[in-house]
């Protein structure tokens, strides 16, 4: 296979500090990416385009907030819980940052055991982390269904500008669809872990590919890059 | 945390397991990431008191520059922390971190931008709809 060929080659990889060992790495037609294998490159190279999907959506956000002359519902109001008789601003969100961040605890604790071949733990903890991935998408169509019943559409709510709800179901839909996405990633390897494919380098049922513990790492990729882009719509969305 | 600075070239033989690119392994930034888990658990619990912080913010309802200053200063640590440490790009070669981080940086230019063109707009609207009321 052409990969085999391309990671059995033998390259020096020893290169200048700095700018220079960049521009090493880069230059004369060369692999640029010398240790890193293609398909963590390539989750990488993903991500990045995700990054400015999400950009463009908390920058249309910005652009919309910014530029409309109705007062911008209040966040820290509209997503405030009442438990027991004391309303709490923000609560569910918070509960939601809590869950999205032990999930992403437990699958960098999931990668380190993969690298040590321990089957057990790294099946349990990447579970485990889609078992949080689960619980904020059912946090997260709880809030969706408060807020349709409170009468927000993407055209218009009763508090304020209209962008308000087009914004926040896009934003957040999109996230929730990541996470989704991310759960049922995290299932199939952790099947696969489980099962022992990367001990006994069993082919993969679609790519027919050898599979390797690296690929737990590359999961892990993904799944804290979620977390990641919540940081930010938290901040933008909820928080400013 | 002293514990980010632990190189993985120190690691140990056991640990040191990389089935395929096995004639790479002699590289001295090698690919299976192996550190120790208190570093996870540090990082964890940071996460968790900056993301208290930053509810915090909204709870005591800080307001004004104080408050976009703290909200941006603690999701950028946090962001930080995950890309770093979770991620592992602290680790990487630094051809993938800069190829990786850079971009996302010229996604400011665009900001920039926006926020001229909806400060236009906005005082558009204030002109030509707003004064008739």
């Amino acid at each position: 296979m052409a990969e085999t060929a391309l990671t059995d080659t033998v390259v020096s990889t020893a290169r200048p500090a700095g700018l220079r060992g960049i521009a090493a790495d880069w230059s004369s037609d060369q692999r640029a990416f010398k240790n890193v294998s293609w398909g963590k490159a390539m989750m990488w190279i993903f991500l990045l385009s995700d990054t400015f999907i999400f950009s463009c959506f908390l920058l249309s956000y910005m652009t919309a907030r910014m530029s409309t002359t109705v007062p911008w519902p209040n966040p820290s109001e509209v997503f405030a819980l009442t438990i027991g008789d004391k309303k709490i601003p923000l609560i569910l969100i918070a509960i939601m940052t809590f869950v999205l961040i032990s999930s992403s605890g437990t699958m960098a604790m999931a990668v380190n055991f993969g690298y040590r071949r321990d089957r057990a733990k790294t099946a349990a903890l990447m579970l485990a982390t889609a078992a949080f991935g689960a619980t904020f998408v059912g946090m997260q169509a709880f809030e969706w269904t408060k807020l349709i019943m409170e009468g927000v559409r993407p055209w218009g709510n009763p508090w304020g500008a209209a962008q308000f709800g087009s914004c926040f179901f896009m934003i957040t839909g999109f996230h929730g669809t990541h996470v989704t996405i991310g759960v049922i990633f995290l299932i199939i390897i952790a099947r696969k872990v489980w099962r022992g494919d990367f001990d006994v380098e069993r082919r993969g049922f679609f790519t027919s590919r050898k599979g390797y513990y690296e690929v737990v790492e590359i999961t892990g990729l993904y799944w804290h890059f979620v977390d990641l882009v919540w940081v930010f719509i938290f901040a933008f969305f909820y928080l400013w | 945390m002293t514990n980010a600075a632990i190189p993985i070239e120190g690691q140990q033989p056991s640990l040191h397991i990389h089935v395929h690119d096995a004639p790479a392994s002699g590289v001295s930034h090698a690919k299976g990431q192996q550190h120790p888990i208190k570093l996870y658990l540090v990082v964890w619990a940071w996460l968790f008191v900056l993301s208290t912080c930053s509810y915090l913010v909204d709870y005591f309802g800080l307001h004004g520059y104080l408050r976009w200053s703290l909200i941006l200063l603690f999701m950028v640590l946090k962001a930080g922390l995950i890309v770093a440490v979770f991620m592992h790009m602290a680790w990487e070669r630094l051809a993938l971190a800069y190829a990786i981080l850079l971009p996302p940086v010229l996604v400011l230019v665009f900001v920039a931008i926006m926020v001229f063109e909806s400060d236009y707009t906005h005082l558009l609207r204030v002109i030509f709809f707003g004064a008739p009321a």
